[in-house]
């Protein structure tokens, strides 16, 4: 049954593979994308979902480029966690076209490690489930740890680390389980302001060091412009892309963002969408 | 828990047992009961001198056959609950038919076993059986259902598979609810055992106290009661003190 499912889920990713590129559907490129000059990795056009008669997408179109940094951004009840399963391949479109190419890994708001594991084996557990052995995943999640700052805590448990620390276990275990492509769900939506935003100055660091490519949810209109390249901007019920915007700032430091000016204006651009 | 709190925890229901041993005591002396109507703890205690190895020899039957029982239990609750786990229609065609099968009175199944089995160890493992197998079976199954969605997302996207899931994921975080199974199946176990020899055999415990009590020997039923009592609380703190190793995380 699961090998069914399995298949299902790859022809589902696979669908639109052999279709011709057409750049005239292409969104406006801008600098920053064509100096990353990335292949497409993640490509959704029009893709619906309903769940019986409620309209929870339409036409979504939406494309993520290698070494991009890209938010959704939209109200609760816009679909967006919908949308991420559905690229997850965890539920299938009603319509449209989706196409992913590498492996994804998945991050929620939950940090969902393991209680009975302990730090180290819930990094290294996509790597086990992969079929690695058990010393050979928990030396490579061992390289890693020192980046993600759980030097030292690799041997204790989930229930025993602060709530950043359990999303910088849990971000790591993202990252070796899909290698660059990386879908994060309101990943610090649970953590408090402090931590947040010392959460978010570290994010970028990763996505540098890592070279990942990182879609990223969240209801926060400053978090979005802070961390991204570009922004999709979903309206509720049903969520539709009402906007495309990239963030044309800052881009050599994110960081720098967050004292200019031009942050503010693009917050109240985008709170005048929503 | 504080040391100071665990000894609290202790100190007040041991002194309170033996003011109820003590009024116990008092009584039968001053009031002359006799010992066919009611023995005294002393007397009891004699009892349990005299007949010490006795009763030793027809406990460790009682426990054999206990231990057959439970292991077996036990084995056939894990493969049911996988079943039950695995398959949604078996799951929706036993579990109803499990719960309402607790129903049956098992004092009046035990006769018919020995008519079936004889009055070997057979009948009475299979009464431990049909006592045991229910709670750690119940909380296994229930064990595997309340496993979060979320994880089970977590667990696709990571292209597990079956046996994995349940390896990494089910079966741990059923573990928990294992254990309190275990616990509730273990203090019917003993007396499971008990029922299964009170209606025929040849040995055990039970047997014991069957023909101790036709003979009016109620200090023996007693001694005998109060062996029964130590062993099964020390066979819950063991199983305890396991679960709570295995769940150390909790």
């Amino acid at each position: 049954m699961q090998a069914a499912q399995d298949q299902a889920r790859d022809q589902a990713h696979d669908q639109t593979l052999g279709q011709e590129h057409d750049p005239s559907r292409d969104p406006v490129r801008d600098p920053a994308q064509e100096r990353r000059g990335g292949e497409t990795l993640i490509r959704l056009n029009g893709v619906g979902k309903r769940f019986g008669s409620m309209e929870v997408l339409t036409g979504v179109d939406l494309r993520v480029r290698k070494g991009e940094f890209v938010s959704i951004l939209g109200p609760s009840g816009s679909g967006k966690s919908t949308l991420f399963n559905i690229i997850a391949g965890l539920t299938t479109a009603d319509r449209g076209e989706l196409q992913v190419n590498g492996e994804i890994g998945y991050m929620q708001q939950k940090d969902l490690l393991l209680p009975w594991k302990t730090v180290i084996d819930n990094i290294a557990l996509p790597l086990v489930l992969k079929g690695h052995d058990k010393k050979q995943a928990r030396e490579r999640a061992d390289a890693w740890i020192e980046r993600v700052g759980l030097r030292g805590y690799e041997t204790r448990y989930p229930s025993q680390l602060s709530g950043g620390m359990k999303q910088r276990a849990s971000f790591l275990r993202t990252f070796l389980a899909s290698g660059e492509l990386m879908l994060l769900d309101e990943p610090f939506g649970a953590l408090d302001s402090m931590t947040k935003s010392g959460m978010q100055t570290w994010l970028l660091e990763m996505q540098e060091a890592l070279g990942a490519t990182i879609l990223f949810i969240t209801h926060d209109i400053e978090e979005s412009i802070l961390l991204s390249d570009r922004i999709y901007v979903l309206s509720s019920r049903p969520g539709v892309v009402k906007e495309e915007l990239t963030v044309g700032f800052g881009g050599g430091d994110k960081r720098e963002r967050l004292v200019d000016p031009r942050l503010l204006l693009m917050k109240e651009d985008i709170r005048r969408l929503l | 828990m504080n040391r100071h709190a665990r000894f609290d925890q202790r100190l007040y229901p041991v002194a309170a047992l033996l003011i109820a041993v003590a009024l116990w005591q008092a009584i039968v002396t001053l009031a002359r009961v006799p010992m066919y109507i009611l023995p005294s703890p002393l007397d009891t205690a004699q009892a349990l001198i005299d007949d010490f190895g006795i009763i030793v020899r027809h406990v460790g039957i009682t426990l054999y056959e206990s231990a057959l029982g439970f292991a077996l239990s036990v084995a056939l609750a894990f493969a049911l609950a996988i079943l039950m786990d695995g398959f949604a229609v078996v799951k929706k065609s036993l579990y109803p038919i499990l719960i309402v099968s607790q129903t049956i009175p098992t004092i009046a199944i035990t006769p018919l076993l020995i008519i079936w089995f004889g009055f070997g160890i057979l009948p009475k493992v299979l009464v431990i059986v049909l006592v045991c197998f229910f709670p750690i079976c119940v909380s296994l199954v229930d064990g595997f259902d309340k496993v979060d969605r979320d994880y089970l997302n977590l667990f696709r996207t990571y292209k597990a598979s079956r046996l994995q899931t349940f390896l990494h994921l089910k079966l741990p975080s059923a573990l928990v609810n294992f254990f309190s199974g275990l616990k509730i199946a273990a203090t019917y176990m003993i007396m499971a055992a008990i029922i299964g020899e009170w209606q025929g055999g040849t040995e055990g415990i039970g047997v014991y106290m069957v023909r101790t009590k036709n003979a009016y020997a109620l200090d023996k039923v007693f001694a005998s009661i109060f062996v029964i009592v130590l062993i099964s609380v020390v066979l819950i703190s063991i199983l305890d003190r396991i679960g709570r190793r295995a769940t150390h995380w909790k």
